[in-house]
């Protein structure tokens, strides 16, 4: 899989501008985007999924070109098939979890019932130990559930890759090391292509095949050790 | 007693079509305001929300100059297609409309701005194609507060007497409201026929206001 960002993005908030400015390329399966809170992390995921367009430039996943300002090309989040973690999940609270998982498997206008089964659905409930809590809504969950449920619902479908924003700050330390090391086992397993932003280290050491460095909007020159820029925001 | 019955039917009638077509324009108009960005936005919004604060009597005379028989659109579609509206339930339909209209179309705007627009796209993000957006995440969320405002509307639209007046007159068994037949029976000096009319439009307008609370408690309380 390979992945390949190229963009642009000026944004005003009152009299500040923030510019990101975003270059990466890599063939890795495992990247990691590193950068302190404001640095533009959550924006460059979004521009993967479609969720913000970028000024001008490219996104290439995979050999699919899913942005290109210069062709005119923008496929819409609809089309690019990625599977996108929130940082809060994002979980629909009037569904179950039975329905949250099988959201994007069902057409139409019309959520599907509580009662309809669905295969993949199944598979991913026992996957995950959520059976028990298949008519649960999402605000009578744990942390550890709801992100396990944001997590099938995402990989349900199969997506192409898989974007994840922060994966595990809302959750408490020892719960933290504890998903970590099952994401890290489900994506060896899957071999899912990811991409996952975050500003704690720890992540960067499981995850990071591939890093890149975000500060102020702009990656670091690619190459380049990050390990300076995290022991600087260590000592912060 | 013949006549107290006929006039809650007919003000169940006007109040229920005047509420169905508020439900369907205010839904709509409410989710454009809440999303949409163009100019004119604002001003939009105020001339929509000025059925609130005018008296009946004048959006009754506005009406009646666009729908009358010599108005813009009442002589267009007296020529064009014989439909008068003037005298008629219908006319009487179109005035509750645009008095009970706000009630919709304001909570309805406030509940889409609340609904939490990362739920939208990560349906989007899911494949789910803009309309199935709308139903499947974005109205059922905003759906408490929209149902609250119906019910008001639903409540306004029944004590309707001024533009329904203006518009409809008071034909006893055709478009005399519960309201209007109020008036006339105390003008008349009946005040058996009164008491039971006055009764009978309290007991509906308390249910509706406790369904109403029920559903937005705290919402309702602060008016």
């Amino acid at each position: 899989m390979e992945l390949e960002i190229d963009i642009r993005k000026t944004l005003r908030s009152g009299k500040r501008n923030f510019h990101l400015d975003v270059r990466l390329r890599t063939h890795s399966r495992r990247i990691v985007i590193y950068g302190p809170s404001g640095s533009g992390k959550s924006l460059t995921l979004k521009a993967i999924a479609g969720l913000m367009r970028p000024d001008d430039g490219c996104i290439r996943l995979g050999g699919v070109t899913l942005f290109d300002s210069a062709a005119g090309v923008d496929l819409a989040p609809q089309s690019r098939q990625v599977g996108y973690l929130f940082q809060d999940y994002a979980l629909f609270p009037h569904l179950t979890v039975r329905q949250n998982i099988g959201f994007g498997l069902a057409g139409g206008w019309r959520n599907p019932s509580p009662e309809r089964r669905h295969e993949a659905v199944d598979y991913w409930l026992e996957a995950f130990k959520l059976e028990p809590m298949a008519h649960q809504f999402p605000d009578e969950l744990s942390g550890g559930q709801r992100q396990r449920t944001a997590l099938a619902r995402a990989l349900v479908a199969h997506p192409r890759a898989l974007l994840l924003d922060e994966p595990f700050a809302a959750l408490d330390p020892a719960l933290r090391a504890r998903m970590r090391a099952e994401l890290d086992e489900l994506q060896r397993r899957l071999e899912v292509p990811m991409v996952l932003i975050t500003h704690d280290e720890d992540d960067v050491a499981v995850f990071g095949d591939h890093v890149s460095c975000l500060r102020d909007g702009r990656i670091a020159d690619p190459g380049t050790d990050c390990s300076e820029a995290l022991l600087h925001d260590a000592a912060d | 007693m013949d006549m107290a019955w006929s006039a809650l039917g007919i003000s169940l009638k006007v109040a229920g079509c005047a509420t169905a077509i508020s439900l369907v324009l205010g839904v709509g108009v409410g989710f454009l305001l809440a999303r949409a960005h163009f100019p004119g936005r604002d001003l939009l919004d105020t001339v929509l929300t000025l059925p609130m604060v005018m008296p009946p009597t004048v959006l009754g005379y506005y009406l009646l100059v666009l729908i009358g028989r010599r108005g813009w659109l009442g002589g267009w579609l007296q020529e064009t297609f014989g439909i008068n509206l003037i005298f008629t339930w219908q006319g009487a339909v179109i005035a509750a409309t645009v008095v009970a209209f706000p009630l919709v179309f304001k909570p309805a705007r406030a509940a889409f701005e609340a609904v939490d627009g990362q739920l939208e796209q990560a349906a989007r993000v899911l494949g789910i194609p803009e309309i199935g957006v709308f139903f499947r995440v974005t109205l059922p969320l905003a759906w408490r507060g929209i149902l609250a405002g119906v019910l008001l509307a639903f409540a306004r639209a029944l004590g309707e007497f001024g533009a329904t007046l203006m518009v409809a007159g008071s034909i006893p068994g055709k478009t005399q409201t519960l309201s209007v037949a109020v008036y006339e029976a105390v003008q008349a000096g009946q005040d058996e026929v009164a008491n039971v009319l006055v009764l009978i439009t309290s007991v509906v307008c308390l249910v509706v206001l406790m369904a109403a609370g029920r559903l937005a408690p705290g919402r309702i309380a602060s008016k």
